[in-house]
């Protein structure tokens, strides 16, 4: 066990080395240029330009740049944001809470009704509920994201006034975060209501976030059902007249589920991706609206060194999902 | 004893959440998080909300909802006669917001004045790279390096600006809010402490409102400044509640969660406008929409042909299609509320058959051009690409042809710039200080390479701009820039497109709040009537 964590520990170091190489050149290969951007359509005279250019170091080699920034990062320094002037690291734990919240909620969401729901549907195959459940999945995973999260305000916030359009909870609550996640610092602040109005304004958000990776879960989880359940082995447990409970819950289920976690794991970076749209429609004060703001003003420090520690979460993930893995099913380990 | 104890807790309780009860609160749908609150190094309208115009004051103020301006921190100035120095009275008992993070032990003097401008001009401070990579674009950009010669303190409560040239627009200047003053014994302190950066983000200011606190990109909080020198506003608790897409900021406004919001969506205006709780304000803007053509490459060096294609773009169906009836011809470089704006001025005539005619007598035939769309929308200019699609519509009417580019915008911008630069450029400007200069300059020979798109020097224009900039005396300038608009209809450097108008949607018990038409978001003297 524990050589084959040293193993892929060992496959992460490179990789982390690809991704900011990758971040790297990505903001920069992007057209426009960061102190443009600044200037807006004021413009800024060539001498400026020049000057600026200089302070910020941007006119030196990509190979001194890149060095420059490798080392600065491997002594724990991930820039100053160009644009707010304040630590990149800093920035990213003070929202990375708010996104990590909202996601695990919509992770929750999904597995708690992906996985029975494909369960159910394997079980039933060709039945209306399997066919209903596929077509609302299929449906789901084509979901363009921004015109969802409308939708669901325009219906269930606007029409029906049932859930709050938008923010993290209601703006009477102020008080100071401790753990960064608005459910648990509403408990901690001891005030009445706090966490229902947290907990409601995380509803919309949260099944939004949850709508694609839920869909690939019921998907995924369908498809390895049925893969085992026509194994021969699960044919030896229905002839031995076990319950078909025993057999769909101890026998097909738990191997059924090596699949479906490494679709849990690849869905992390779904995740990620649905939360910058997710958190701009719901002005969630999380990372992904952090990293679209510092797309747009090419604001290079904060994009190569978002990219990288969001790319280093990623990978923290799917190493824990190898080594689930690997304790759900030992033949891993082996090999 | 217990008795009389619990009785005074619950006396005390209840006077207290009666207070809470009481405390008139604002909230406000902003469409951005502010970089932060210093209010000198960023340049943008969502940064000045948030700290200028709540936190700070200046030496001038711009007057509500209008482009002239009033004494602020400064209660009287005079100029020399030769316009280069002006010497300001200071206010006597302007008092720095206390806070839980500084408290003052003097009022305000010209030494945070002189303070103010110089962290923003002398290298050699330490506060002119207190934020890594500061620019102070805006003081840079309105040429304040060139133009401050020294900043004399002559005494606690009088200082001189003295300048290198006489600068018409330095009174208005003043007025904008990279000119905000900031307090130097805040500054003396954190320099001390060495904790610098503190400055942006625990800001003091003499403004209505004093900072509680920012929940970065969610809420910002402040509070009213009791010891504000134009009296305690009416709002106790000011919310900014940063939602950034338009169709979302509509929504929390329809369902209370915010009382007023900045820049909505054309299309839920008429949405917002039914809704028996809200108002939407609306006023013209401080601005104007473009299209400039490169007047050093043939054929556009020809004044006829300039004139031709104006001609044969029809530009009210543009503001009925893309502005959504939500602005106005624009006929001059500068806005119809702008003072001396030239009424007179006959605008170019949609007439494709004369059009047509005047590019065959100027010898022009077969032409094909590009039109350049910017690829974002601005206030000027709510939809560039379909902008472009009608004037080449209509430029094939005439016989024209011509083909849409588009780039990623600062590329654009630069792109703009280029001598060779092929065809028509569209853009926009906005105004800064409700100056004329400050729209005419675009159009300016030293303004070639940057905002001159037009690439246009025309000594006449030229002499009248630097004419313009040489008097303080308003009816001469007056008379000077209508010339100015009638040697720019005539020559065509550019065809003027549209002045747009701007909406503030806000529920109905919010009032006195004045639209401002340089585009800032000002929440002093607002009230909220229950």
């Amino acid at each position: 066990m524990f050589r084959y964590l040293l193993h892929k520990l060992a496959l992460i170091v490179p990789t982390i080395f690809g991704i900011s190489l990758a971040a790297f050149a990505f903001v920069r290969l992007l057209p426009g240029d960061p102190i443009l951007a600044m200037a807006g359509e004021r413009g800024v005279s060539p001498e400026r330009y020049a000057e600026l250019i200089e302070r910020f170091g941007f006119n030196r080699p990509y190979v001194v740049q890149y060095y420059e920034y490798i080392v600065r990062v491997l002594g724990g320094d991930f820039g100053i944001s160009l644009s707010t002037k304040r630590p990149v690291f800093g920035e990213f734990m003070t929202l990375f809470p708010a996104t990590l919240e909202l996601a695990l909620v919509a992770m929750i969401i999904a597995i708690l009704i992906g996985i029975p729901a494909g369960i159910f549907a394997a079980v039933k195959r060709g039945s209306w509920f399997d066919q209903a459940t596929m077509g609302v999945a299929l449906t789901g995973y084509s979901m363009p994201i921004f015109w969802w999260g409308l939708l669901l305000i325009i219906f269930f916030s606007g029409y029906l006034g049932w859930t709050p359009v938008s923010g993290r909870i209601g703006l009477q609550f102020f008080f100071k975060p401790v753990t960064g996640f608005m459910l648990i610092d509403s408990l901690l602040s001891g005030r009445p209501g706090a966490f229902w109005s947290a907990l409601s304004h995380l509803i919309l958000p949260s099944i939004v976030l949850a709508t694609i990776p839920l869909a690939v879960i019921a998907r995924q989880t369908r498809s390895a059902m049925l893969e085992v359940l026509g194994e021969d082995y699960v044919r030896t447990a229905r002839a031995k007249g076990l319950s078909p409970r025993r057999v769909i819950g101890l026998h097909a289920f738990r191997n059924a589920l090596i699949p479906v976690i490494t679709t849990i794991g690849l869905q992390v970076g779904t995740l990620m991706a649905g939360a910058i749209l997710t958190e701009t429609i719901f002005s969630w004060p999380g990372i992904g609206k952090w990293m679209i703001d510092a797309i747009g003003k090419r604001d290079y420090a904060v994009v190569q060194s978002g990219l990288l520690i969001i790319a280093l979460i990623v990978m923290a993930v799917n190493l824990v999902v190898d080594v689930l893995y690997a304790v759900i099913n030992p033949r891993i380990r082996v090999q | 004893m217990k008795t009389k104890l619990t009785f005074a807790a619950a006396l005390l309780a209840a006077t207290v959440m009666g207070g809470m009860a009481n405390a008139k609160q604002l909230v406000y749908c902003s469409e951005a998080s502010p970089a932060g609150f210093d209010p000198s190094p960023w340049s943008g309208g969502n940064d000045f909300d948030a700290s200028s115009r709540t936190i700070y004051s200046r030496l001038v103020e711009f007057d509500h909802g209008k482009t002239t301006i009033s004494p602020g921190l400064a209660e009287s100035w005079t100029v020399s006669d030769d316009g280069k120095e002006y010497t300001f009275k200071l206010r006597k008992g302007v008092k720095f917001q206390t806070t839980d993070w500084f408290t003052p032990t003097r009022e305000l003097t010209a030494e945070d004045v002189k303070f103010s401008f110089e962290r923003q001009w002398k290298k050699e401070s330490p506060w002119y790279s207190y934020l890594a990579g500061t620019g102070w674009e805006y003081f840079a950009g309105m040429g304040f390096p060139d133009l401050l010669k020294e900043i004399v303190v002559v005494d606690d409560h009088t200082v001189k600006f003295v300048l290198n040239k006489p600068e018409v627009a330095f009174l208005p200047d003043l007025g904008m809010d990279f000119a905000s003053i900031v307090s130097k014994e805040y500054a003396d302190q954190l320099e001390k402490a060495g904790t610098l950066p503190q400055f942006s983000q625990k800001p003091v200011g003499t403004g209505p409102y004093q900072f509680v606190d920012y929940q970065v990109d969610a809420v910002i909080r402040y509070q009213a400044w009791d010891g504000y020198f134009g009296g305690r506003q009416k709002i106790d608790d000011l919310i900014f509640a940063i939602t950034p897409d338009a169709a979302v900021r509509a929504q929390k406004l329809k369902a209370g969660e915010c009382d007023i919001m900045s820049y909505p969506a054309p299309a839920d205006i008429a949405g917002l406008k039914a809704d028996t709780n809200l108002n939407v304000a609306e006023q013209e803007g401080l601005n104007v929409g473009y299209m400039a053509y490169n007047t050093t490459v043939a054929p556009f060096d020809k004044v006829e042909v300039r004139k031709a294609l104006n001609m044969a773009v029809n530009k009210q169906a543009i503001i009925d299609a893309v502005y959504q009836g939500a602005g106005q011809v624009a006929v001059n470089p500068i806005p119809p509320t702008m003072w001396s704006y030239n009424k007179n001025i006959k605008d170019d005539p949609y007439d494709p058959e004369g059009a047509k005619k005047m590019l065959a007598d100027a010898g022009v035939k077969d032409l094909s051009m590009k039109i350049w769309a910017m690829p974002v929308s601005r206030p000027y200019n709510p939809g560039a690409q379909r902008v472009a699609e009608m004037i080449q519509a209509d430029y094939a009417k005439v016989g024209v042809k011509a083909e849409i580019v588009s780039y990623e915008w600062t590329e654009y911008r630069e792109r703009g710039k280029a001598k060779d630069r092929d065809g028509a450029f569209q853009l926009g400007w906005t105004g800064d200080n409700g100056d004329p200069d400050n729209f005419l300059f675009l159009l300016g020979c030293s303004a070639i390479g940057q905002s001159n798109y037009a690439i246009w020097c025309n000594k006449e224009f030229e002499d009248l701009l630097q004419a313009g900039k040489a008097t303080t005396d308003v009816a001469k300038r007056t008379e000077i820039y209508e010339k100015a608009q009638e040697v720019f209809k005539r020559e065509a450097p550019w065809l003027t497109i549209a002045h747009s108008k701007v909406f503030m949607p806000m529920n109905k018990k919010v009032v006195g709040f004045a639209m401002d038409p340089l585009g800032i978001h000002r929440f002093d003297g607002v009230d909220v009537t229950e």
